[in-house]
């Protein structure tokens, strides 16, 4: 009973994960209908795509050196890479998704939102700075850094291009779906074109482009993000006892309705039984599954923490993931190579944890302004009971209650082109590590010269946005809702470990590192199919017989990543083991002072 | 970087001195925003009624609200106490370290 009670809490608790990270989980999953088209969300759309089209072409002429293409010159100043940074991390899934998890449960939405959040303060203290000045443009950079080039640079790109591929397909399906809601686009159209652009914006206009389109959409979601909690908050006469009270207000009455809607149902069942009618089973049936409805509504206290949270163990799971795949994620580490020293990596991690606290604090009162706005309205709600297009869409629904049409478009737009901005970023960073990590270091040994790796860089770019659009054609209709929980263990369990312990570690050899962070990489691939999101929904297994029983695998599979980097590393006694032990102490000299590390391009 | 200078800047007692200061309060830091977080995960794990007791008698608004968002806060201002200090003492002491070590 116990073990059952908790198999499904980690079921639900992966599922609150996914949908607040990725557009899979559940209202926009599956076939969802096309509304008609939205002129103002359109037209506000494309005057996005002029500008940082034309923001491309600025860049494309600024952009001639590896370094320019890579890291834009390493110009970028700490308080634009932080508005940048914080544009990676809302993506249009923790806007709508955490708002959505808001709407329907309250204060565990709050719960998730600190998750994403507490990892970027441990960010700033101990990677940031260290990472710029060890690295150039990958974070491959800092990981071979004394270690064999050719292991562990291969081993990074491989975590580099798995992460990626995963998070880039959930971003795309996720795309075509909500583009199909909001635009009444066709979804392969719509998954195409955001194909073609991101290959525009990276192609062309490198870092330097890719980081002013996430700065951009950064700057319009904030805005747009504070228009709305101004709103909700004006319509509670700005206090936040009275959003709560009308909020916790509408979802009794809801829940009433459900128990007065139980109760006529089971009297009509007690008069089928008694009259022994044909349809009495049926009427049973009805009413057992509107008690049960109405008692789940009865539970559910949006003002305390619900039932997500109670499995420690997936609580803790899932936390780790959270804080340190978002310190293993390529695109994000990235980021740090585009300002000019360590100081201002710090300072972008500190704006960036500032820009990202308020945005969650805007989502939490969007959240609540939806129930009090949008779920009383029956403009919004479908006719099977819930919203039109899902939870999922209740910061949408906000949008149009608070502001009417012409705002509906602008919050569509932006939704958009926060998806475009994440997989710009997603694509530059694959694409550096196909080039500058497995061309240009492995292949041909650091000889390469700097126009043939930009050269393979752009074919790369190219390349990943056709197979992008194939593979969001292909899983259109496939549940990929575990995709991006995924992308964040193997980000947690394969890159962080093998990145933290070469700058903290001083007995990390080749050898460990590599057997140690392919060990973290099969660990969290394998617990993820083992466990339920995996196993259960998409593999369509009954629910409980999931061999691994917990929804995130990074408790389990990063400490084995540890563990055996450290075994293996203590067991090397190689030469070349020596000689790396020996070079620690001058990589840490130039971690801690900068000396020798990368600066700003003068031009 | 050779061998003369790596020697140089690791007797050096200011490179020390950073060392030791930095790399302690980062630490120190880092397990002070740990200790916030996982202390309110065991909370919920635990104890969930306790974030759920009104603030005041009669109040809607229970406990858990300004705490949650004090967590918020407490992520930005940690991150603002290691900035400010890192910005004026340990990059002092770094820039110190650099240009004696260029001597």
């Amino acid at each position: 009973m116990i073990r059952k009670t908790l198999q499904s809490l980690s079921a639900s608790a992966l599922l609150a994960l996914v949908s607040a990270q990725s557009w899979a989980a559940g209202s926009i999953d599956g076939a969802v209908t096309k509304r008609d088209l939205n002129w103002h969300a359109i037209i506000m759309f494309f005057i996005f795509v002029a500008f940082t089209l034309g923001i491309t072409y600025w860049a494309a002429r600024r952009t001639r050196s590896a370094k320019d293409f890579y890291a834009a010159g390493g110009g970028i100043s700490g308080f634009q890479n932080g508005l940048a940074i914080a544009g990676d991390y809302m993506s249009a899934a923790s806007f709508l998704g955490i708002s959505a998890m808001v709407f329907d449960k309250g204060y565990d939405g709050l719960i998730y939102s600190i998750g994403f959040l507490v990892g970027w303060p441990v960010i700033t203290f101990l990677v940031a700075e260290r990472l710029r000045n060890l690295g150039k443009y990958t974070f491959a950079d800092v990981a071979s850094y004394r270690l064999g080039q050719t292991p562990v640079r291969s081993f990074a790109a491989t975590g580099t291009l798995v992460v990626v591929a995963l998070y880039l397909i959930a971003q795309m399906v996720g795309a075509g779906k909500l583009i199909q809601l909001l635009f009444g686009m066709d979804y392969t159209y719509a998954v195409v074109l955001v194909g073609i652009l991101m290959v525009l914006y990276v192609m062309f206009g490198g870092m330097l482009a890719t980081t002013w389109v996430q700065i951009i959409k950064a700057i319009l979601l904030l805005s747009g993000a504070s228009f709305m909690a101004f709103m909700v908050l004006k319509h509670s006469g700005f206090s936040f006892e009275n959003m709560f009270a009308q909020a916790v207000e509408v979802k009794n009455m809801a829940a009433q309705a459900l128990a007065a809607k139980a109760a006529t149902a089971s009297e009509v069942a007690a008069a089928a039984v008694a009259s022994n009618a044909a349809d009495a089973s049926a009427a049973v049936a009805s009413a057992a599954a509107a008690a049960k409805a109405a008692d789940a509504a009865a539970k559910v206290n949006i003002m305390a923490p619900g039932g997500l949270v109670s499995n420690p163990i997936d609580a803790i799971s899932l936390g780790l993931a959270l804080m340190f795949g978002t310190a293993g994620l390529p695109h994000i580490l990235m980021r740090f190579f585009t300002v000019k020293d360590a100081k201002e990596a710090r300072k972008s991690v500190f704006y960036a944890t500032g820009f990202i606290g308020y945005f969650y604090i805007l989502t939490f009162i969007i959240g609540f302004g939806a129930i009090t706005l949008v779920a009383t309205n029956p403009d919004f709600k479908a006719a099977a009971g819930g919203l039109i297009g899902g939870s999922n869409m209740a910061a949408i629904h906000l949008a149009n209650a608070v502001g009417g049409d012409f705002f509906l478009g602008f919050i569509s737009a932006v939704a958009f082109a926060t998806i475009l901005a994440v997989v710009a970023g997603l694509t530059l960073s694959g694409a550096s590590a196909v080039s500058h990590d497995l061309y240009a270091s492995v292949i041909k040994k650091g000889k390469a010269n700097e126009a043939d790796e930009i050269r393979v860089s752009k074919i790369t770019t190219l390349f990943l946005g056709v197979v992008a659009i194939v593979l969001g054609i292909l899983f259109e209709k496939q549940n990929i809702a575990f995709m991006v929980g995924l992308a964040f263990s193997i980000a947690a369990s394969a890159n962080f470990p093998v990145l933290f312990l070469s700058m903290f570690w001083k007995g990390l050899t080749t050898r460990g590192a590599v057997i140690g962070g392919a060990i973290g990489l099969i660990s969290a691939v394998v617990l993820i199919i083992l466990g339920p999101a995996v196993w259960e929904v998409t593999l369509g297994n009954p629910k409980g017989s999931a061999p691994f029983a917990y929804s995130n695998p990074a408790i389990f599979s990063m400490t084995m990543a540890f563990f055996f980097t450290w075994l293996i590393s203590v067991m090397d006694n190689s030469e070349q083991a020596q000689n790396e032990r020996a070079l620690f102490l001058p990589q840490f000299i130039r971690s801690m002072t900068g000396i020798g590390a990368e600066g700003a391009s003068k031009h | 970087m050779d061998e003369a200078l790596v020697e140089r800047i690791q007797q050096n007692p200011k490179f020390k001195e950073l060392v030791q200061k930095k790399g302690g309060f980062s630490w120190l830091l880092a397990v002070v925003m740990l200790v916030i977080y996982y202390g309110f995960i065991l909370v919920i794990a635990f104890s969930p009624a306790t974030l759920g007791t009104p603030l005041s008698a009669g109040s809607v608004t229970t406990v858990g609200i300004p705490v949650g968002v004090l967590i918020i806060l407490s992520a930005f201002v940690i991150t603002g106490i290691y900035v400010r200090r890192a910005n004026t003492e340990f990059d002092r002491l770094t820039r110190e370290v650099v240009e004696e070590a260029k001597q």
